[in-house]
């Protein structure tokens, strides 16, 4: 249970919305818990940014329940639905200074205008901007408006807080040290929060759970650790962070384990629900170990390229079982292009997945 | 209980049962009837004592219809019945009231069917009052509100009764009279249909004769009114573009001067610069006085008829191209130039094949413009048409004339309401999805190229004359009204001010005994009342068609543009013949005049509003709803602040039109309510061009008063500390151009 008493789960039963003939979202179902940040992520066009509007109310489900907390809002529109979201642009009101835009949601929906501007004031300070109140939004930052939208949508205590790529306007710097705010804020104020991004490192960053979407359905739901180590399909095994995708076999199921042969190497892996034959192997970049000992077992391989990063090293290495990209932290012991290694796989980042 | 359910049942019912049911004999405006002994009395009775006292008895289901929603009201409104039940009911009453004002007239049955079915009556109906009013808008909400409660536009009571509303309003003030002027093409002048005459009248030999190629004798007026609209509008887009040129393309010095001289016209009644025509070029003209005196020319009257119309058309509407080009001039993107020259083409070639072609789509939309504008142009063939008929004119004396021929007028219409629509479906059809014009909002690099030598040689010769030209037009309009007679007695003097303003000391204060007042008081007010109705109206039509999606969006646009391009004297012609009779009877009221302003100015608001509304960030609204504000709220406190250039452009147009307009205006002005630009033209048709320019020059400055007053009431939108001042030019003028 959590301490803010307002904050109310999200629960999406079986919504589809169609837009004529183009389904954006099929048959999708999912539950934001109480208090929680989960986050939409996916290729664009993949229907997140529409599930995070059916969430808001700006677009109505064409069949299947929203329910925010214990109440079905399906039909409501976004005006009654105590929902407040942070828009990509911003969206901030040009004609209306900062204090003004911060206390609007509070002063439509009937509270004083000096408590209101109490509460803006407060709001402000929360995101650090205390003392702005009378600027244009014209005459701030990036950020500062960033964090401005932010406020407006905070002081309302929603009972769901949205965010639609609220980072994508800001320059690569700043948006590490905002989305580290908006995820402190949200667990301190435990709002429950809907965050929606294309970029899969922003979202294993700020989430309690992610939901990765493809055409228009869900393709997998999990923790960021579930995700980035236990991708269930090629798909998202690509998406949340790089991997190299390479065939394989299982020669043997053995219990839980599968025995897996890759090339001239063989390991035992969890089968995942696999059966023996030809399967797909996700391999991350850094579980792969290059080495320069031709007496070590490995599959032989020849490095076609090295590109030195500072903190690392990428390597492309032609191996029997197709290219395979690889990092390696140890840049002071660069392999020059054109060497011959041996590679072998590290005991994690390597997981059987479906096609 | 449903608020919006409760406050539309009380609007109905109050209007039922407690306002006069039809519009008393004293007018729309008069209220006599709150001490007159409504809503019991003859006079003045209610919806409901019409039907139980007054020998009305088809009142009285509306009383019914009215409380059936009462049924409903304790229902949810997701309930599916709640929202089934007000469609219906409201769809009822609407198609109630509309039926029964149509089947029973002012005298008995409308249809002879009728008769033959219930036999002859005594009934007699009158036109809808405030009563019927309430009722009606009370039925049409109910049926909104309907709609909303099953989902329509999310759910959005606000946004569905809108659409709701403006519809209505343009069935009932657009579609109904131009269905009436079809109908009444196909009867003879007592109202009973024949068929037998209408084609005879289409293919009168005075519409679509040919006389004038394979003899000397007159053509038909349709091929007149084509003739002179193709001159016009090509003589107008030509010289638009030179001035688009010379304001774009080249150092000339005094552009800022340029703009003001082309902005004037928009400010000038049309048929003012027909009259300063005759004033300069007429049988007792300065220019040909001075010809006469000085080379021996006879005057003549020469002027008067085709070279005078297309001359003073010219005049008029070559602004209107202008603005239109400077806008298709300027969009053509000078890195396109700049690639050409680099790829060795020289200045002449560049503009020849690049700048030119990218233009195309601009000059024939300019040129179309230039064509409708002609077409529907009234005053200055009225003025100076001679023997030169075109149908405008001789829809106008088919009506005033001794003929008084309704059917040939209607016949007339719709002869140059085929036209205008024509090049009004051209232009949206044709052009809509053909302009190479990329406004990106992206600031292209590069200079505009300047246009080469001979181009810019033929671009002054034209346009400077014809600057020079208008400067003098504006002088004699300025100064006319100082002297006797221009031309023939140039004494000063201020008889023609003291005659239509003269202010005298009376027995009993002081004595407005000037001639023009009463008409300048109606012009003023009815302009001031029209203007911020056409705002509303346009802005609103704006805001649904660009953020509302639902069925039958387009035909809704359609629908609300189409009034632009009915002229002015079809929709004179139509307003008479749909407004004179009951359901709603308005001629010859105030009423009428503004609402005619306001559906033909409609287009300009919504034009004003699209233009400024696709700027706004769709967010803006989003982020006010999700902030728990209603539509209508997100309307007045995001959208019309940030709005305010389009307000006023739609302000500033609606009150000029009103102050200028002609063609519909003489149709529909009485005794009680005559206009300004009817009583000028009375002066002009009686010779007195002293008092038509004097009052001309006093309602141009009126109308700069009044722009100047308009723009301090709207104000600047403040968006920025340091607000980049733009002049709101009311370059809405350019009415169709996209």
């Amino acid at each position: 249970m959590t301490s803010n008493a307002k904050a109310a789960a999200v629960r999406f039963d079986g919504v589809t919305k169609a837009f004529g003939a183009v389904v954006a979202v099929s048959d999708v179902s999912f539950t934001v818990e109480a208090g929680k940040l989960v986050t939409l992520l996916g290729p664009s066009g993949c229907g997140k940014t529409t599930t995070l509007r059916m969430i808001a109310g700006l677009e109505m489900a064409t069949s299947g329940r929203v329910l925010i907390g214990e109440e079905d809002v399906t039909a409501l529109p976004a005006t009654d639905r105590d929902v407040s979201m942070v828009f990509q642009s911003y969206a901030l009101f040009p004609h209306m200074n900062v204090i003004d835009n911060v206390s609007y949601g509070l002063v439509v929906s009937g509270i004083a205008k000096s408590t209101a501007r109490a509460q803006a004031e407060e709001g402000l300070a929360q995101v650090g901007l205390a003392g702005y109140g009378k600027r244009l939004p014209s005459e701030l930052s990036g950020g500062q408006q960033q964090r401005v939208a932010v406020a407006r949508a905070l002081v309302l205590e929603p009972q769901v807080l949205l965010f639609d790529e609220p980072l994508s306007n800001l320059d690569a710097k700043l948006r590490r040290r905002v989305r580290e705010d908006i995820r402190e804020l949200q667990q301190n104020l435990e709002m429950t929060s809907v965050y929606v991004t294309h970029d899969q490192e922003e979202a294993l960053a700020v989430s309690d759970r992610v939901i990765v979407m493809r055409n228009a359905e869900i393709a997998q739901e999990g923790t960021p650790h579930d995700l980035y180590e236990r991708p269930t399909d090629v798909f998202v095994a690509d998406f949340v962070g790089d991997a190299n995708l390479v065939k394989c076999e299982i020669t043997r199921i053995d219990g839980e384990d599968a025995t897996v042969r890759l090339g001239s190497i063989e390991c035992t892996l969890p089968h995942r629900g696999l059966s023996a034959g030809e399967a797909d192997l996700a391999i991350r970049p850094e579980s792969i170990r290059l080495g320069t000992d031709a007496s070590t077992a490995g599959i032989a391989g020849n490095v076609r390229k090295a590109v030195y990063l500072g903190s690392h090293v990428e390597y492309t290495v032609d191996t029997e079982v197709g290219d395979l990209f690889v990092t390696d932290p140890r840049a002071d012991r660069a392999i020059v292009a054109g060497s011959s290694v041996m590679v072998t796989l590290a005991e994690r980042g390597v997981v059987l997945v479906r096609p | 209980m449903n608020r919006n359910l409760v406050w539309w049942m009380a609007v109905g019912l109050g209007g039922y049962l407690l306002l006069p049911w039809y519009v008393a004999d004293d007018g729309f405006w008069s209220f006599t009837w709150l001490i007159g002994g409504a809503p019991v009395t003859a006079d003045y009775a209610s919806g409901l004592f019409k039907g139980l006292l007054h020998g009305r008895p088809w009142l009285l289901p509306v009383g019914v219809l009215l409380i059936a929603p009462g049924l409903v009201i304790g229902r949810p409104k997701a309930d599916p019945v709640f929202g089934a039940a007000l469609i219906t009911i409201g769809a009822l009453g609407l198609i109630y009231i509309v039926g029964q004002g149509f089947t029973i007239g002012i005298s008995g049955w409308e249809f002879p069917g009728l008769e033959q079915l219930f036999g002859p009556t005594e009934l007699r109906q009158e036109g809808m009052g405030y009563g019927a009013l309430l009722a009606s808008a009370a039925f049409l909400f109910m049926f909104t509100l309907g709609f909303a409660a099953r989902g329509a536009i999310k759910g959005d009571v606000f946004v569905v009764g809108s659409i709701g509303l403006i519809v209505a309003l343009v069935a009932a003030f657009v579609f109904f009279p131009v269905i009436r002027i079809l109908i009444s093409a196909v009867q003879d002048n007592d109202g009973s249909y024949a068929f037998h005459l209408f084609f005879p009248k289409l293919f009168d030999g005075k519409i679509w004769g040919v006389a004038c190629v394979t003899s000397g004798l007159r053509c038909g007026v349709a091929w007149n009114s084509l003739f002179l609209a193709i001159l016009t509008g090509a003589s107008s887009t030509l010289l638009g573009l030179a001035f688009a040129l010379i304001a774009t393309r080249t150092d000339f010095r005094a552009k800022r001067l340029l703009r003001v001289l082309t902005l004037l016209p928009i400010i000038t009644p049309p048929f003012v610069i027909g009259l300063a025509v005759i004033l300069l070029f007429g049988r007792s003209g300065l220019v040909s006085q001075w010809l006469w005196e000085f080379f021996g020319v006879p005057p003549s009257r020469w002027i008067f008829g085709l070279p005078g119309i297309w001359f003073a058309q010219t005049l008029a509407f070559a602004p209107i191209a202008f603005l239109v080009l400077i806008g298709v001039v300027e969009g053509v993107s000078p890195a396109m130039e700049e690639a050409s020259q680099t790829l060795r083409a020289s200045s002449w070639r560049t503009f020849s094949t690049i700048s030119l072609p990218l233009m195309r789509p601009g000059l024939a939309n300019a040129f179309l413009l230039g064509f409708i504008e002609s077409l529907a142009d009234f005053g200055n063939p009225l003025v100076l048409g001679g023997n030169y008929d075109v149908l405008s004119t001789e829809i106008f004396f088919a009506i005033v004339g001794a003929q008084n021929d309704q059917g040939r007028a209607a016949v007339l219409a719709i002869v140059l309401l085929a036209f205008t629509l024509s090049a009004f479906v051209a232009q949206r059809l044709w052009l809509g999805r053909k302009s190479y014009v990329t406004v990106t909002g992206k600031a292209d690099s590069g200079m505009p190229v300047k246009i080469p030598a001979r181009v810019k040689a033929a671009v002054y010769g034209t346009a400077l004359p014809w600057a020079g030209l208008t400067v003098v037009i504006y002088i004699i309009i300025l100064f006319g009204g100082f002297v006797e007679l221009l031309g023939r007695n140039n004494t000063f003097t201020f008889r023609h001010y003291i005659d239509t303003f003269g202010i005298t000391q009376g027995e009993f204060g002081l004595v407005f005994s000037g001639l023009a007042w009463n008409s300048f008081r109606t012009t003023v007010s009815i302009a001031a009342i029209s203007a911020p109705l056409t705002a509303i109206v346009g802005l609103l039509t704006a805001y649904i068609l660009v953020r509302q999606r639902f069925v039958g969006r387009q035909a809704f646009e359609f629908g609300t543009m189409l009034s632009f391009a009915i002229p002015g004297t079809v929709i004179g012609v139509s307003y008479i013949l749909a407004f004179n009779v009951p359901p709603i009877e308005i001629t010859g009221t105030g009423v009428i005049l503004v609402i005619s302003f306001v559906f033909r100015n409609m287009p300009v608001g919504v034009r004003a509003g699209i233009a400024s509304m696709s700027q706004l960030d769709n967010s803006l609204d989003e982020a006010s709803l999700t902030l728990g504000a209603n539509s209508f709220t997100t309307v007045r406190k995001v959208i019309l602040p940030l709005l305010r250039p389009a307000i006023l452009a739609a302000l500033v147009f609606s009150f000029v039109r009103a102050m200028t307009a002609i063609s519909a205006v003489i149709f529909l002005v009485s005794a009680n309510y005559d206009m300004a630009t009817s009583f000028i033209i009375g002066r002009v048709e009686n010779g007195d061009f002293g008092q038509a320019i004097a009052y001309s020059s006093v309602l141009i400055l009126v109308m700069i008063l009044a722009i100047g007053l308009l723009q301090l009431l709207v104000g600047e939108r403040q968006i920025r500390r340091r607000t980049d001042v733009v002049a709101p030019v009311p370059t809405a003028s350019t009415g169709l151009a996209a």
